[in-house]
């Protein structure tokens, strides 16, 4: 097995008296997609934002390519190659697609002995990053606000693809999602693992998961309940373990399967 | 799968017309022509576009355009500042009581007032950043600390709210012309001279053309408008201020510093007033306790013409200016074209009106909501 990527080892978490995180432990190789499953309130969240840099754990530790890391905020966790898309705060609609894809790491060329925004650069950049994940733009000032929900997160996972990311953490990535717009963004997930990009897929909907994931970690109350491989569980397993293995049995049959 | 990778049949081809309707440069475009129509029909046998007359209105439009750059980009960048008219007030009085009643050199006295002025803007953006609350409320309250000051300060120190006197105390100082002196005489001396534009016919400047110069006023705002449109098109930092004011949170998490972008907006907001003020108490002479009375609702006026929106990270500088140059032309104007000037008001609500609503039309069309 290759060396993680990223190890985080009983990693706890307290707001005040709430223990929001009780000892989670995952680890995540490159170019998998480990997927992150839990109820709401499970923890997923704080898990992730401490992943990205976002929360300092309370305690336990984070090992990044082997080496002990300590994020002071965000900024860090993305030089570090740890990029989050986040379902909402992906993209601001009003902008041009390029003035997205590159914001907060515009280029720069120099004109008049003056730094400017290269605009043609961002352009090209941006077409050509589009179309390598097959979404077509009318231009690159389209405006995002007029593209889909599943094409602002692919936007954003290009984007941070383009900017070296080399931990991809998807927070809900298609819980707003329609069908197609759904199978769009798992098509993306697939091509950005095969280039070798460790994805972190957190969501609750065990179908989703299923189709792309290598692995699965369930997270319950605060705790990690177990991590699977692909091949190894069934997703009515799955299910039972987000649920915490009650109730959700006794709806099964009239369920049919899956939620 | 060989068609469908070129043009998505879903995405319908845009309109050149539809294309120009986003840009937001087009209100104030389409203001500015019907503006000048109008009034090139109405009023052009009044003197409103001889020399004098252009340049009545040029200057009141340069007052609007210098203070609505400030404003424009902060508005981009996602806050309002309410503070702007009280600032005009309180930096001039400041330029007096330095200049006139503490005898200071002028050129002292306006650097102090300019790093003074900009440290408040910037605290005004501090608060706000810091705080979380709504800059209009943040603001509001400077509108009234600052203006209480103006009017303090004077009463408590001279016994009176008008002080006097700056022309003479600049006389002589080497940064007092950058903001009240002309430039160009020499061109309009020989425009005079050849007939092109009027000259005094007799007293002491006979001869001497009735227009001598363009103002430092013009200048500033000229230079302020060029700067403030490469900043925000054209750099990095003018895609922060965009980022800052669409969408902060998201903005954050790319890694954009969105603080540091308002709080610096703040401080050029509060730079552009002081610019006003500034030219103002250079041109007049003397500061007023009541100098810069409602300049923040007209700057963000001529903001909103100039097609920004009021909910941030959208907009556009040059259009801001053409919203103030609609603003300068309408209100001089209607003076020449003997209009009872009170209804310059029932038309500035109604032109803020009308701006409003198209803005919020092209914000549909740009993003596609319905």
């Amino acid at each position: 097995m290759t060396q993680p990527l990223i190890e985080m080892k009983n990693i706890e978490k307290h707001f005040g008296s709430v223990i929001a995180l009780a000892g989670v432990s995952v680890d995540i190789t490159p170019g998998e997609c480990h997927c992150l499953l839990g109820d709401n309130g499970a923890g997923k969240s704080t898990f992730i934002k401490t992943m990205s840099g976002v929360h300092k754990p309370t305690s336990g530790e984070i090992y990044f390519e082997g080496k002990p890391m300590h994020f002071e905020d965000p900024r860090d966790a993305i030089s570090a190659g740890i990029a989050t898309v986040y379902q909402d705060l992906a993209m601001i609609p009003l902008m041009s697609v390029a003035r997205n894809f590159f914001m907060g790491n515009e280029p720069q060329t120099t004109k008049l002995g003056l730094p400017v925004f290269d605009h043609a650069y961002a352009n090209d950049v941006t077409m050509s990053e589009m179309k390598k994940m097959g979404i077509n733009l009318r231009g690159p000032d389209q405006a995002v606000g007029t593209l889909s929900g599943g094409e602002r997160q692919t936007v954003a996972i290009a984007r941070a693809v383009h900017f070296g990311a080399k931990v991809l953490i998807l927070d809900e990535p298609t819980s707003a999602l329609g069908v197609r717009q759904t199978s769009n963004v798992l098509a993306t997930v697939d091509k950005v693992r095969k280039n070798g990009i460790a994805v972190v897929f957190i969501t609750h909907n065990v179908r989703h998961a299923m189709a792309v994931g290598d692995r699965f970690t369930v997270l319950n109350r605060g705790k990690t309940l177990g991590t699977a491989k692909r091949g190894e569980i069934e997703p009515e397993e799955l299910q039972d373990l987000m649920a915490g293995g009650q109730e959700m049995a006794t709806l099964e049959g009239s369920l049919g399967g899956t939620v | 799968m060989s068609d469908t990778a070129n043009s998505d049949e879903r995405v319908k081809e845009m309109s050149g017309l539809r294309r120009a309707l986003i840009r937001p440069e087009l209100g104030g475009i389409v203001g500015t022509i019907a503006v000048f129509t109008f009034f090139a029909l109405f009023a052009f046998d009044s003197g409103m576009f001889n020399a004098q007359g252009v340049m009545n209105w040029s200057i009141v439009s340069a007052q609007f355009m210098i203070i609505a750059v400030g404003a424009c980009l902060l508005m981009i960048a996602g806050e309002f500042d309410l503070s702007v008219g009280s600032m005009i007030g309180f930096a001039g009085m400041m330029i007096a009581i330095l200049g006139v009643t503490l005898g200071f050199p002028i050129w002292l006295a306006i650097i102090i007032t300019f790093v003074t002025c900009t440290l408040i803007g910037g605290l005004n953006g501090l608060i706000v950043v810091k705080t979380g609350l709504p800059s209009f409320i943040v603001t509001l309250a400077f509108l009234f600390i600052l203006r209480g000051f103006t009017i303090f300060l004077p009463q408590t120190i001279e016994r009176k709210t008008i002080i006097g006197g700056i022309r003479e105390a600049a006389e002589g100082d080497w940064l007092a012309p950058l903001f009240g002196g002309k430039i160009g005489g020499s061109i309009f001396q020989w425009m005079g001279d050849n007939g092109i534009i009027a000259v005094f016919e007799r007293g002491t400047r006979k001869g001497q053309p009735v227009v001598d110069g363009i103002p430092m006023l013009i200048v500033w705002a000229i230079l302020l408008v060029l700067f403030g449109h490469f900043l925000l098109t054209k750099t990095r930092f003018g895609n922060w201020i965009f980022a800052a004011g669409g969408d902060a949170q998201a903005a954050r998490y790319v890694g954009v510093p969105v603080n540091r972008v308002k709080i610096l907006m703040f401080m050029f907001t509060a730079f552009c007033a002081t610019v006003f003020a500034t030219c103002q108490v250079m041109e007049f002479g003397s500061a007023g306790a009541d100098r810069g009375l409602l300049k923040e609702f007209e700057a963000i006026i001529a903001v909103v013409i100039g097609g920004a929106l009021l909910t941030g990270g959208y907009g556009s500088v040059l259009g801001a200016a053409l919203g103030a140059l609609i603003f300068g032309v309408v209100q001089q104007g209607l003076f020449f074209a003997g209009v009872e000037s009170s209804l310059f008001r029932v038309f500035l609500g109604v032109i803020l009106l009308l701006a409003v609503i198209l803005n919020t039309y092209i914000r549909r069309l740009i993003t596609g909501e319905r």
